[in-house]
């Protein structure tokens, strides 16, 4: 909230040098959610994953110090890293899914960098798993899973069944903070390394940015005090 | 922040805060030092800022010898832990709902 963000001059996207990243809030909700599942025993194991360079590491830690046993770093850097989306993303989860043999995966329900809102869906549909989206409540029930969902004009209870994919929505649970006596016990734990190719994913992109422009600056507005005046002014302007 | 600079900063500042002299809960009073230390760095106002206001409130009390009133200390230290996350999440959590959610009727 303190960073001003800047356009390249190249106008090629944002400028990310030297901001500092963390972790997409909603995602810091599907990872407290994940972890309070494992804390009521209803699930075996946590494991934290996320693609990019070497700085996605200590989002990582972040997680595994937030609760999760161990985690996953699919690196991507360069070129494929700037062409990243949620095609690639998705990819890359439902493959580890298969290697993994998750049963549930679970993440925000959109990043607050790109506002794409679909990795959660292209991945279920890309395993063929039903899933679970804007989710503010989840109760796991044996082998299915309760979901009541955020939509538009309130809410709406699904059940479906693992395994599955959930995105977490705002109102699904207040994550913790990853103090420092959490981060000091989470060096302990395993990052392990790989990369697309491994998964035997291609992160070619579909989608070409053309150009990237700041938001065009918002004229201030004119306050009037009667509708009389308002009308005057609209005349004036030639909008009427 | 790089993590391994802040610890070489924080070693200083602590040996300078807290001396070589063992005295009742040492150990607890460093670690708590050190914790709020770290989530300061995230503080609103800066964690320049906060690192001044939280070294001169350790130091005003470094000749307390009592133990009773070091765990009450120690106690507040903690109070104010939970503080920091609270205003951590609420500031998160209120941008989240402005910038994604209509304003409630």
């Amino acid at each position: 909230e303190n960073t001003k963000i800047r356009v390249k001059p190249d106008h090629s996207g944002v400028v990310t040098d030297g901001v500092k990243h963390s972790m997409n809030p909603f995602c810091e909700i599907a990872v407290e959610e994940a972890v309070k599942l494992k804390e009521k025993k209803l699930i075996k194991e946590v494991v934290a994953v996320s693609c990019g360079p070497t700085q996605v590491t200590e989002t990582i830690r972040t997680a595994l110090a937030m609760g999760c046993d161990r985690g996953i770093h699919v690196e991507v850097s360069g070129k494929d890293y700037e062409a990243m989306g949620p095609l690639q993303i998705s990819k890359i989860f439902a493959a580890l899914a298969k290697k993994e043999e998750a049963s549930l995966i679970i993440l925000g329900k959109q990043a607050i960098d790109d506002d794409c809102n679909q990795t959660g869906q292209m991945t279920a549909a890309l395993l063929d798993w039903p899933q679970g989206t804007f989710a503010s409540e989840v109760t796991i029930d044996g082998e299915k899973v309760k979901v009541v969902r955020e939509i538009d004009g309130g809410l709406e209870t699904i059940k479906i069944s693992m395994p599955a994919v959930l995105t977490a929505d705002l109102r699904l649970n207040t994550p913790r903070y990853a103090t420092l006596p959490n981060i000091m016990k989470a060096k302990k734990k395993k990052i392990a390394n790989m990369k697309p190719a491994d998964l035997g994913v291609d992160m070619v992109s579909r989608v070409e940015v053309l150009r990237v422009d700041e938001p065009p600056t918002r004229l201030a507005g004119v306050k009037v005090e009667t509708v009389d005046d308002l009308v005057a002014k609209l005349r004036a302007n030639g909008t009427i | 922040m790089c993590f391994s600079t802040e610890s070489h900063l924080c070693a200083v500042q602590l040996s300078l805060a807290f001396g070589t002299m063992a005295y009742p809960l040492r150990s607890e009073v460093v670690r708590l030092y050190k914790n709020l230390l770290y989530l300061g760095q995230e503080y609103p106002k800066g964690a320049g800022y906060f690192r001044d206001r939280l070294k001169s409130a350790f130091l005003k009390n470094k000749d307390v010898k009592d133990p009773e009133m070091i765990k009450q200390m120690i106690a507040r230290g903690e109070f104010v832990i939970k503080e920091l996350e609270a205003l951590y999440y609420l500031r998160k959590y209120r941008t989240m709902k402005k910038r994604y959610y209509e304003p409630e009727e």
